[in-house]
């Protein structure tokens, strides 16, 4: 558990600065400005703990107190009940993963190396750390062969895999992460977004996480504390209860407008009755699927798997890819309610696709169905009797 | 002249013997240029790595380049009149000549070192502190070998410049080749002035290819982009056909020096 | 001081030796290296060869070069040609660099947007490449400047008269204050080349000044 209690830190004074004096970059800004105000806050231990807010408000500071890159001006920070401010700087920051925004990975040295620096920093020899780093790399989710390499000839993403993969090689229970994943374009983001939380699973450990992506925020996070500029924590909540009950004008403009929505996928789905759902099989001949009545036939693979939806009128010999509906996503009976009322909405023919945790087809569902399930919700939500954090991941 | 009368000059065997001899005055040159270079790493390497280490005293790098505008000529003849007469041994002629010769090392060296350290990419080192690497560690495991490509080509300017001024040292009784072309001149032997002139090119070429080389292969394929496939945009740094770049090292820091 | 002032007419003339020994070289350098910089920019084998080559040329020392382009140029040793000719090398061989570095510094996105409103080839060089490229340039030069004022001095020991005089003279007369002298008016020459270089290039870049505002 990292725990801050009254933390303030003050940029432009005398004694301000980093542990090791001199980052460069550091001592610009205005005199005695103000970068994190009176921080009381925990990350308890085996959590993702999101600090989310607008450029500027201090998260980086915040983050950076914790492994003493910046000297808190004051309070205390204590991680597992130690006071951050009595341990060795060398070995503090070697208990803990540390992964920056441009991953920061030393050109010098290939991924493999890159990977062993904190565990021969330790003194674990050279063979074991090798192996170690490269049970990583894989775990992280890069091919082997690419241990090899250079930073240099990865891809960003790549590179920020390296990163993540850097700082979990001591097996530190506490991680710093930086924005990590700000630099990658979306879809990469939200595979590494994906696997971080897959990896997590396996690892449990205690993260402080920062970004200033809301969505990202919502995600990740097991609780977010939205700060704002000014170093002000405005609110520490989970994130369903955040888009739920925004606690101020300022936490509601920063969650955004389709907070009511987005909130959706907090909520799991409820038992709901299906609709059985006549379907075709691939190859399935025009008439067979005329023979349904329906202007949109829903196509199954061989596995039972809904494949797509095609259009009665369109098939003239027989049910190819080529002629589905890209369209229409699929929900899972374990999913959100978002994922169940955007299976909905995305649908052609307006009925949602429902699968088992396998893939098979349960059933459809229509929008208007789906609402009651939400309406229902909201008022249990506002009677209080849903407790918090009813995740669906 | 004909290039039979030079292919004469070299093939005559009193030009491979005795102290006048281009074997003796070849290495009196090597003498020269190792020793002040030698010098010149102990001084600029710990220097130029404390300041683009710490960030502190920058001055001291603005203020070796604005040396730099110092004319080399001025330097030697206003140091061995000042030093040489202080100096009682045989060595009278060559301290002064290494003084200036080691002053005219430092600047290039120095600002090579320093810019290279200053070039390391801010989230590496920040990464490297935040692992827990000590400040001695950032600097040995990462902003030194990082630092190494830029440091080698504020070697090669240096070394280019000390073989230059060790040959126009020779009129201040210096050794070395440069005994060819001011002996030369003093008895007007315009041939000997000429091959003498032809030996230090090939000395400076020859210096030069092999620290290229150098570079080639002790600069990690990581940084210098040798290895297949390394981004492009990394290549730009340290150049294709790497030539010294005279400006050199400088180039991140003020680039003319003398408005200071 | 008093022998300064004694001499000042012969300071002067050398003087303006000096400047025009070192001046007319980075002239003529800056001339032939926008071309071969341009080319340079443009071909990725030609930029490895061209600077390969220039750079080969920089290596030579420069007494040694003094000494060889007469046999080169069918020059006598005395003539002040090979100094300009020596200089101008060593010019192009600093500035081939600084011109394609300048010229492939400029922002992408500001050359497709030249490009895009149809400035082609040379046009596009002289309307948009190079005037931006007009700082990194200006700092090569500043470093060529100072370089040749202080090679040029190297020429009195064959007996090209500039600056260098008061040099070797003073040396071979045991006069400090004449090495003195010699020295601090080579660095002022330097200086002034240094403020009128940047002079120059300010003049030539208003909206430098406009952003730094
Ligand atoms: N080294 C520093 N010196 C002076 N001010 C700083 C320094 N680092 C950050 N600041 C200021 O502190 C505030 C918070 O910065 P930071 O923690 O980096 O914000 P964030 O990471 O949320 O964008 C900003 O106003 C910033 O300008
Ligand atoms: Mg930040």
């Amino acid at each position: 558990m990292i725990r801050f209690e009254g933390v303030t830190k003050r940029y432009g004074d005398a004694d301000s600065g980093s542990a090791d004096g001199g980052s460069p970059g550091e001592g610009g800004g205005d005199p005695g400005s103000v970068a994190v105000d009176n921080l009381t806050l925990e990350a308890p231990t085996g959590q993702i703990t999101v600090l989310v807010g607008p450029s500027g408000c201090g998260k980086t500071t915040t983050l950076r107190m914790v492994n003493r890159m910046v000297t808190p001006t004051s309070g205390t920070i204590s991680v597992d009940g130690r006071d951050t401010a009595s341990m060795d700087v060398a070995e503090l920051r070697r208990g803990m993963g540390y992964v920056i925004q441009h991953a920061g990975l030393f050109p010098h040295r290939t991924v493999v190396d890159n990977v062993m620096t904190v565990p021969r920093l330790l003194g674990v020899d050279k063979r074991q750390a090798r192996s170690r780093a490269m049970e990583l790399i894989e775990r992280v989710g890069l091919d082997p062969a690419m241990a090899r390499r250079y930073p240099a000839q990865l891809s960003g993403g790549q590179q920020q895999r390296v990163g993540v993969a850097r700082a979990l090689a001591a097996d530190p229970p506490v991680m710093l992460m930086d924005e990590p994943f700000s630099a990658v374009d979306p879809v990469v983001r939200e595979q590494l977004q994906n696997e971080f939380l897959r990896l997590q699973s396996e690892l449990g450990k205690t993260i402080l996480f920062v970004t200033h992506d809301i969505d990202e925020a919502v995600k990740l996070g097991d609780q977010v504390a939205v700060l704002r500029v000014g170093g002000v924590l405005a609110q520490l909540a989970s994130p369903a209860k955040l888009l739920a009950d925004p606690v101020d004008d300022f936490v509601a403009g920063f969650v955004g407008r389709d907070r009511g929505y987005r909130a959706l996928s907090f909520a799991a789905a409820p038992e709901l009755s299906l609709t059985d759902e006549p379907t075709v099989r691939l190859r399935a001949t025009g008439e067979q699927v005329r023979a349904i009545g329906s202007p949109w036939v829903l196509a199954v693979g061989d596995a039972g798997e809904p494949v797509g939806w095609v259009r009665a009128a369109a098939v003239d010999h027989e049910v190819t890819r080529d002629l589905l509906h890209r369209g229409g996503t699929v929900a899972s009976t374990a999913g959100s309610l978002r994922a169940l009322l955007d299976a909905a909405l995305s649908s052609p023919s307006g009925r949602g696709v429902v699968a088992d945790d396998d893939g098979r087809l349960v059933g459809t569902i229509t929008a208007a169905e789906v609402v009651p399930a939400i309406e229902a919700r909201r008022s249990a939500t506002t009677a209080g009797e849903l407790p918090e954090g009813a995740s669906t991941r | 002249m004909s290039p039979a009368t030079i292919w004469a000059w070299f093939t005559d065997p009193a030009q491979w013997s005795g102290a006048d001899g281009i074997p003796n005055r070849l290495a009196e040159h090597l003498a020269y240029t190792a020793i002040t270079l030698l010098i010149g790493l102990v001084i600029a390497i710990p220097l130029g790595a404390w300041v683009g280490h710490t960030g502190r005293l920058r001055w001291l790098i603005t203020g070796a380049n604005a040396m730099r505008a110092v004319p080399s000529l001025g330097l030697l003849f206003a140091v061995s009149m000042f030093v040489g007469p202080l100096i009682q041994s045989d060595l009278a002629f060559v301290i002064p000549s290494i003084v200036v010769l080691v002053l005219l090392a430092v600047p290039p060296l120095l600002s090579g070192v320093y810019a290279g350290i200053e070039s390391v990419d801010p989230a590496a080192r920040d990464a490297a502190r935040g692992m827990g690497m000590t400040g001695w560690q950032v600097l040995t495991r990462v902003e030194l070998p990082c630092a190494l490509p830029l440091s080698l080509s504020g070697l090669r300017s240096a070394t280019l410049q000390v073989i230059a001024t060790a040959t126009i040292a020779a009129s201040v009784s210096l050794g070395g080749l440069g005994r060819y072309l001011i002996d030369g001149l003093a008895s007007r032997d315009y041939v000997q002035m000429v091959c003498g002139s032809i030996l230090v090119a090939a000395l400076a070429l020859v210096a030069d290819l092999l620290l290229a080389a150098v570079e080639r292969y002790a600069v990690s394929p990581g940084i210098s982009g040798r290895s297949v496939g390394v981004a492009r945009s990394r290549s730009s740094r340290t150049g294709e056909g790497s030539r010294p770049d005279p400006s050199g090292a400088t180039r991140s820091t003020s680039p003319a020096s003398t408005a200071t | 001081m008093t022998w300064a002032l004694d001499h000042l007419s012969e300071i002067l003339t050398r003087a303006g030796q000096h400047a025009w020994l070192a001046g007319l070289p980075l002239v003529l350098g800056l001339v032939i290296a926008l071309p071969l910089g341009w080319l340079a920019s443009r071909t990725s084998w030609l930029r490895a060869s061209l600077l390969t080559t220039t750079g080969l040329l920089y290596t030579i020392p420069s007494l040694a070069l003094f000494i060889l382009l007469p046999s080169i140029l069918g020059t006598k040793i005395l003539d002040p040609v090979n100094v300009i000719v020596a200089m101008t090398i060593y010019t192009v061989a600093l500035l081939t660099r600084t011109v394609a570095d300048g010229l492939s510094s400029v922002d992408p996105s500001t050359r497709q947007a030249a490009i895009a409103m149809g400035y082609g080839g040379f046009a596009r060089f002289r309307a948009v490449d190079l005037p931006l490229a007009v700082p990194v340039i200006a700092a090569g030069l500043r470093v060529a400047a100072v370089s040749n004022v202080s090679i040029v001095s190297v020429a009195s020991l064959i007996g090209i008269s500039q600056l260098g005089y008061f040099l070797t003279d003073g040396y071979a007369r045991s006069f400090p204050t004449e090495v003195w002298v010699g020295i601090i008016a080579c660095l002022l020459l330097a200086l002034v080349f240094d403020l009128v270089i940047q002079v120059v290039s300010r003049a030539l870049t208003p909206w430098t000044r406009a952003v730094a505002a």
